[in-house]
């Protein structure tokens, strides 16, 4: 997994709330068994002008100049509402985005940002709408600096805002780290928890 | 000894290794459910790494997600039937599956099913599991007091490969529902009425118990209903105390404890009810006996009111405005009247025995209206078979409408059977998000009476104007 420590990147404005996962990345665009290519049908919906089409929708935020290159989203509450499709967390790491700034997300999809490099950061509305509009009044330029290392935001206007997350999730971003392996260093443990319960519930084991 | 919830004992029944500031918890996982659409990329990290499947005995496959609903008797035929790579995505799993020593309900099994109806109807599904799936409706075997919920694709792998989740522990909502239910008026309607009193977000980070003397009184099929939607308040899952429905409902089920194994299971399971006096970290209210058969009328569940009422007025902003638009509905309307294009018997959330039979009450004697294509689709082939001994295969097509094969069909749109651009479809799944059933699709949520009622009126209609016949 692609390490996260500072970004200092050009921040898209998409300000609606409850984007869902299947707006982010739609079940057609999904099939696949693969992670690759599915940046293609990253907000098929919104992005291309006809059902089904690849052409580009000029009105679409990520279709327009400054903001074809960011790495940063600003967006509404409740985030990634909706399926549990990771597709919908690849398709954006694949894109670009790396960072995602709402109110809000939805659970699910939170997690599986943080397992795929991209860093979900929580603020409320009004300095979300406020990072949005100095954004727009020159996207190029107003960038949006991200610095997981002090867990600190700094707007285009200098200002810093310190963010939450856990230890746990900012270690995981920062090295980069695989749950797996993580998680097998309690090997031991899990061999004597499941020994344990097999005792006190045999009918949950079929083997 | 504190008096603790359904969820705590669960929870903590699970725990290897306890969480602390730092770090979460390592969560033991008793029963995995997989199906091809989420799952390819977490088995080709097990291969990339030579980690084999823990446990394949607590692991369930199938296929449902990209599935065709018309007859597929053997695989040639999948090629003819779907598109090239939702096929490539059904030979996939079946060639994980044999790889990884996983037994698959597939084509060629009378057990496959959607994942969320055939784990309860196998007794896979039981009291005090710990149960998640690559999928958000997970949170569906919570009806059985199972602690159960949506993860990714990559938590996917981490339980292929270790059986166990790092999970934070989260908070509790008890939902108290009491009130007895008016005619017309089901499990649907009272999640839409949930969700719709506390938002989309009204769950986030919490574990929902649905308590109170309607809950009680439901079976275990409503009950599913409404654990199945949870997720559509934002909720990690959602809980139901195990009673003796719960227990009626496991006994004899193939996968179900047996002899001695299940007196002690239905010992633990229960005293898994949460003690008087448990705590929660919030509580809300809903009176049962004054809800109405409902409907949405936006793009997210939570945009829901009762069949006869006007759209509110009282919303504003941007996505409200996106969503009337979407939805070419407009506020201070009702939705009563509106002509439906398609209506879709299916899915997760109502696709099971006593939805079926629901619908036919009201099809039955009846006819679909000319302007109106009808999809039931049954949940599991175990339900085809059940419906078709009850002749309700009959019912729906002497009415005109298509009985298909199982699985998620049009509630994702994700195997062909979709809703076309602008057509209106009252649909008995779970979410009405933007282009969900198709791009373009109008999707209009309700229960299966509601919908069936739709489907015979030519428009949107009220169920309990309707007599049903049995």
């Amino acid at each position: 997994m692609e390490k996260f420590t500072t970004l200092d990147a050009i921040a898209a404005p998409l300000l609606r709330i409850n984007v869902d996962t299947d707006a982010i990345i739609p079940s057609r665009e999904m099939k696949r068994v693969s992670k690759l290519g599915l940046s293609e049908g990253l907000f098929a919906g919104w992005r291309y002008t006809a059902p089904g089409s690849r052409e580009e929708n000029p009105d679409f935020i990520l279709n327009q100049p400054p903001f074809r290159d960011a790495k940063i989203l600003l967006s509404g509450q409740n985030f990634g509402c909706g399926s549990s499709r990771e597709h919908a967390v690849w398709a954006l790491a694949e894109w670009g985005i790396r960072c995602i700034i709402a109110p809000s997300f939805g659970a699910i999809f939170q997690g599986n940002c943080v397992r795929n490099g991209i860093l979900p950061v929580v603020f409320d509305e009004t300095l979300v709408d406020s990072l949005a509009s100095q954004v727009r009044a020159d996207p190029a330029n107003n960038l949006i600096k991200v610095d997981l290392v002090r867990r600190i935001v700094t707007a285009p206007d200098g200002q810093e805002h310190g963010f939450e997350i856990s230890d746990g999730d900012r270690e995981m971003l920062l090295e980069g780290l695989d749950a797996i392996a993580l998680t097998l260093r309690h090997k031991q443990e899990i061999q004597a928890f499941r020994d344990a319960d097999r005792g006190r519930r045999p009918w949950v084991y079929l083997d | 000894m504190t008096a603790k919830s359904l969820f705590e004992k669960v929870w903590q029944d699970h725990v290897v290794v306890p969480e602390t500031d730092d770090t979460p918890a390592v969560l033991y996982i008793d029963l995995h459910l997989i199906h091809e659409v989420t799952t390819p990329q977490a088995f080709n990290v097990l291969r990339e790494r030579g980690i084999r499947v823990r446990r394949p005995d607590l692991t369930l496959a199938t296929m449902d997600h990209s599935t065709p609903t018309v007859p597929v008797t053997s695989l040639k035929d999948l090629d003819v039937v779907a598109e090239g790579s939702a096929a490539r995505q059904i030979r996939q799993m079946i060639e994980n599956c044999r790889e990884f020593g996983i037994e698959l309900h597939g084509f060629d099994r009378d057990t496959r099913g959607i994942v969320h109806v055939i784990g309860p109807e196998l007794g896979a599904t039981q009291p005090g599991k710990t149960i998640v799936c690559g999928d958000s409706h997970s949170s569906t075997h919570g009806a059985f007091g199972a602690l159960a919920f949506g993860i990714g694709s990559t938590e996917v792998g981490h339980v292929l490969a270790t059986q166990c989740l790092l999970q934070r522990r989260p908070r509790t909502l008890a939902v108290n529902i009491n009130g007895q239910l008016a005619a017309g008026v089901t499990a649907k309607d009272i999640i839409l009425a949930l969700i719709a009193k506390i938002g989309v977000d009204g769950g986030t980070g919490h574990v929902i118990e649905y308590r109170g003397s309607t809950v009680a009184a439901l079976d275990m099929e409503q009950r599913m209903t409404i654990c199945n939607m949870s997720i559509e308040a934002g909720a990690r899952a959602g809980m139901m105390a195990p009673d003796e429905t719960t227990v009626e409902y496991l006994r004899g089920r193939p996968m179900a404890p047996q002899g001695a194994d299940w007196d002690a299971a239905v010992k633990r399971w229960l005293a898994l009810p949460s003690d008087p006096g448990a705590s929660f970290d919030r509580e809300v209210s809903l009176d049962a006996s004054a809800l109405e058969p409902m409907i949405t009328f936006g793009t997210n569940p939570g945009m829901a009111i009762p069949v006869t009422a006007a759209i509110p007025e009282r919303y504003s902003g941007p996505s409200f405005r996106k969503a009337m638009e979407y939805m070419q509905v407009e506020a201070g309307k009702p939705m009563l009247g509106k002509p439906v294009d398609l209506v879709f018997i299916g899915s997760c959330t109502n696709s099971r025995i006593t939805d079926l039979r629901q619908v036919a009450s009201v099809l039955r004697g009846r006819k679909v209206a000319d302007n109106v294509k009808m999809l039931i689709v049954p949940g599991s082939q175990a339900i085809k078979q059940q419906a078709e001994s009850e002749g309700l295969d009959e019912v729906f097509r002497a009415a005109g409408a298509d009985w298909r094969e199982s699985g998620c069909s049009m509630c994702l749109g994700m195997n062909g059977d979709t809703v076309p651009a602008g057509q209106l479809c009252v649909s008995t799944s779970n979410r009405n998000f933007e282009g969900r059933q198709g791009i373009g699709a109008r999707t209009v949520l309700a229960s299966p009476l509601t919908a069936a009622a739709a489907a015979v009126s030519g428009s949107i209609a009220d169920p309990r104007t309707l007599e049903t016949r049995q």
